[in-house]
């Protein structure tokens, strides 16, 4: 499979302000290659909430990403606190955020859902104290 | 509806025009939780909400939105205002709450479905 962009972010942690300009990043390279604006919108919304998550729970992490003619994987790795129960975490409406993150306008519960949905593979490994791996891939269609 | 009529309906102010005000929309949506807008946002064009960060202008970026109607007399700083013009998106200022900021614009044929 022809391989068109490797790019690789640090998120830096709890900037809120700056949290965003990977996927940002991200979608402005997906429209230079001419990707079809439907799925450079779910590549953002995925990307984006997995950025946010990274700035506010894990204190930052590495992104990863690989760009070929058909699809995009998304590798997302920190060394946070991690997930204590997967399956809660991926409940829609479900949230551990604090209120100053609310304030923010995130922490709705809605992160993870939200990846999956938008996504046509994704994967979470997650180890309380270690760390958390999501990996997603959307086909471009 | 153009965005010039937005900005009039609303009695508002223009803090950058990323896009021209005569842009055309036709959908919006209103929220102050962005993780809302990014699950069941579509297509929709304006974003109004009360939060004022710069994640309120990532958010509609990452959405294609073009406009972006800050209620309760909300105003961003020069750093969002810059973003948003790079990012062509139009900034606007109103001193209405969100409910009367959605009835005005719904009553004059703005959607939520474009």
């Amino acid at each position: 499979m022809e391989q068109c962009v490797h790019l690789e972010f640090e998120v830096a942690g709890n900037n809120f302000a700056q949290a965003g300009s990977a996927s940002d990043q991200v979608k402005s390279t997906l429209k230079k290659l001419g990707i079809d604006p439907q799925d450079i919108r779910r590549v953002a919304i995925a990307m984006y909430e997995g950025e946010i998550n990274m700035v506010i729970h894990a204190n930052g992490g590495r992104a990863y990403v690989d760009i070929f003619v058909d699809k995009i994987c998304i590798k997302l790795i920190d060394q946070g606190k991690g997930i204590e129960n997967i399956e809660l975490a991926m409940t829609p409406g479900y949230s551990t955020a604090p209120d100053d993150v609310r304030a923010l306008g995130f922490g709705a519960g809605m992160g993870l859902p939200n990846m999956k949905k938008y996504t046509d593979v994704f994967n979470i490994e997650s180890e309380v104290g270690k760390g958390t791996k999501v990996e997603m891939e959307i086909h471009f269609r | 509806m153009k965005i010039r009529e937005i900005l009039n309906l609303l009695g508002g102010k223009v803090l950058c025009e990323g896009v021209s005000l005569d842009r055309d929309v036709y959908s919006a949506c209103a929220s102050d939780m962005m993780s809302d807008v990014l699950a069941f946002v579509k297509d929709q064009a304006v974003l109004i909400t009360g939060l004022c960060n710069p994640q309120v202008i990532r958010t509609a970026e990452m959405m294609d939105m073009v406009c972006v109607v800050f209620v309760r007399g909300k105003v961003p700083d020069q750093t969002m205002i810059d973003l948003a013009q790079e990012k062509g998106i139009t900034l606007i200022a109103s001193p209405h709450r969100m409910f009367a900021a959605c009835g005005l614009l719904y009553s004059a044929g703005l959607r939520a479905e474009g």
